[in-house]
């Protein structure tokens, strides 16, 4: 009895994998024939806007390398990836992609030889893509200069480094099926929701994911990670002192700047620096979008908000030299810590009320998402590595205090700089996240 | 408020409100007037001195942050009548025009050094890329960066220099 049981276990277990094997097995798609001169000038302008909204640049180029020649390590919880070549070339791009492959490697994970691609290139959002669309970026890649540069391979832990775990991946989170437009929401939400779901992929970052690295469903946009930072939360749980309105939001994406919010910076800023090449009612509807998510209609609730933050970033402002005006007890122990003395000598010149640079404009702490966030790092990873422009672009600055600052200096700092400018509950954990910090240094990234 | 600061070696007591940059200390107190103030907010490096064999902007760095800690500047590389082998290079390239900016960049370029004897031109690059030369010397600094590292190579077993390392 037993024995028929394994058996019959046995086959159908076999049954299954077959199935299964069958299911994800893909094709070979044919080598494509396409000549630079055979797209439309207009369609390529087009595709440049989408290339540079879908942020492709980034991951597909390396830290002073050819831009979409690929090689940029991501890495994940599973191991490190590399961006690929998808420039024209025949060999190590994708040249000998047909449009026919570029559409299925995009809408379904799949490249032009069969092989399943991993979900870091995240084809679970351009299933939300328009075929017109994924022609304009095929014109535009396929008009790049070619550049034989070879794929680094996956370096992913055992058992996944088998393909066939992608294509099993897929099976279970991959959703099929294109953006459908809501007719009680207005043309730019519509145009919005499709570039942030679809090719702007802003949820890979800012939603976070479970243990098979899936964006999770049931917690759209309530933070994630970007490579060695967090992404904050664009739902209700947003840290934001201010709640974010479509204005802002458009400034931020636009500029990399907003007066309520402060700077992009980390993976942000090659986003919003590639947002500047976009048509501004397309970065305008990402913003109606995006601001919509907190669902937090009430417009006289967010102006109550908003108006409390702006007046205690207003009462927290450093004066001159840093001093703060003592009002309580509490006030005059968090004066006399370590931390207020190091901000009033390290930050102070910049941070202060009516501070700043000739070119540049200091956000007031009080309103800054790293000071409010759940947990530092984002704060210290600026603390440490400060923020810099791109080589060559403007952008703002400000310098790193990596070896200016022992590392218990720098938690004294962050302590201080919570507790001063924030009404959150202090970080438990800042020296374990500086020491993580400190482990797992940020990777360049660029924008060509 | 006392604070006890290591400069170059030597060991001082210092009479300044714990907030105050190292750049005024240095400058007023201590009377080493080789890191500059340039723009007192982070952004030039004309201050850049080496705390721990890190370079940093003395403008933004508190005394209170540099309690057992090692400070070095330009006064420790070596003297006019015998140059260290990094001011004995920017010499040798002539890599000042004005000059404000070498102060800072000589810290940075011997910060280099001593982490990466010989570094490549990507590398000097970006390490150098903190400290601005608004003369447009640039070039000059990066050959004399080249040239500290082999005489730094060529002089290790020499005691040419008094620095302290």
């Amino acid at each position: 009895m037993l024995g028929r049981i394994l058996l019959g276990l046995a086959v159908a277990i076999l049954v299954a994998f077959g199935g299964f094997y069958a299911w994800q097995w893909r094709g070979e798609l044919p080598p494509a024939t396409a000549s630079a001169h055979a797209f439309d000038p207009g369609i390529v302008a087009k595709g440049a806007q989408l290339a540079a909204l879908g942020n492709c640049a980034t991951c597909h180029t390396r830290p002073g390398g050819k831009p979409y020649a690929g090689g940029l390590p991501v890495e994940t919880p599973f191991g490190t990836l590399y961006g690929s070549n998808i420039t024209p070339d025949r060999d190590t791009g994708i040249g000998a992609w047909s449009e026919a492959a570029f559409r299925r490697a995009l809408r379904e994970g799949v490249a032009r030889d069969g092989t399943h691609l991993y979900p870091a290139f995240p084809y679970d959002h351009f299933t939300h893509v328009s075929d017109g669309d994924i022609s304009a970026l095929y014109a535009f890649l396929m008009t790049r200069d070619p550049v034989a540069q070879a794929n680094r391979p996956a370096a992913l832990t055992f058992p996944l480094n088998w393909r066939i775990f992608a294509a099993g991946w897929q099976l279970l989170f991959l959703r099929h099926g294109g953006w459908r437009n809501d007719p009680t929401q207005s043309a730019a939400w519509n145009r919005g929701g499709y570039l942030v779901e679809g090719l702007g992929h802003c949820g890979a970052c800012h939603t976070p994911r479970n243990a098979f690295g899936a964006e999770r469903r049931d917690q759209r946009f309530a933070g994630g990670a970007a490579d060695t930072w967090r992404a904050p939360a664009l739902n209700a749980s947003s840290p934001a002192p201010v709640p974010w309105t479509a204005d802002q939001l458009t400034a931020y994406l636009k500029d990399g700047y907003a007066d309520q919010h402060g700077f992009a910076a980390g993976p942000m800023q090659p986003v919003t620096l590639n947002l500047r090449k976009v048509a501004d009612a397309d970065v305008r509807a990402i913003a109606v979008y995006i601001a919509s998510i907190d669902g937090a209609p009430d417009a006289a609730a967010r102006q109550r908000q908003t108006e409390a933050a702006l007046t205690f970033a207003v009462q927290r402002a450093a004066t001159i030299g840093g001093r703060v005006a003592a009002t309580s007890g509490v006030a005059a122990a968090e004066a006399a810590s370590p931390g207020a003395a190091l901000f009033a000598g390290a930050c102070a010149s910049c941070h202060r009320a009516g501070g700043g640079l000739p070119l540049s404009r200091p956000i007031a702490l009080a309103l800054s998402t790293p000071v409010n966030a759940r947990e530092p790092v984002n704060l210290l990873r600026i603390v440490v590595d400060g923020i810099h422009p791109p080589p060559g672009q403007r952008g703002p600055i400000m310098p790193g205090f990596s070896g200016a600052l022992t590392d218990p200096q720098i938690v004294a700092l962050a302590t201080y700089v919570r507790s001063h400018y924030s009404r959150k509950p202090a970080w438990p954990n800042v020296a374990a996240a500086l020491a993580d910090v400190r482990r797992r240094p940020s990777p360049a990234m660029e924008t060509p | 408020m006392t604070t006890v600061l290591n400069v170059n070696g030597q060991q001082h007591q210092v009479e300044a409100d714990p907030r105050t940059p190292l750049l005024y200390v240095l400058r007023n107190d201590l009377k080493l007037n080789a890191a500059k103030f340039g723009c007192g907010l982070g952004q030039c490096g004309a201050c850049t001195v080496l705390v721990d064999h890190n370079p940093v902007f003395s403008c933004l760095t508190p005394i209170s942050a540099l309690e057992g800690r090692y400070v070095r500047t330009v006064e420790d590389l070596g003297t006019a009548d015998k140059p260290g082998p990094v001011q004995r290079a920017f010499i040798e390239e002539q890599a000042a025009q004005c000059g404000y900016c070498i102060a800072g960049m000589m810290m940075r370029a011997q910060g280099l050094l001593e982490k990466n004897a010989a570094p490549s031109d990507a590398e000097i690059r970006a390490a150098m890329a903190p400290n601005l030369c608004r003369c447009g010397t640039q070039m000059r600094i990066l050959r004399a960066v080249h040239r500290a590292a082999r005489l730094m190579t060529v002089e290790l077993d020499q005691p040419v220099t008094e620095a302290r390392t």
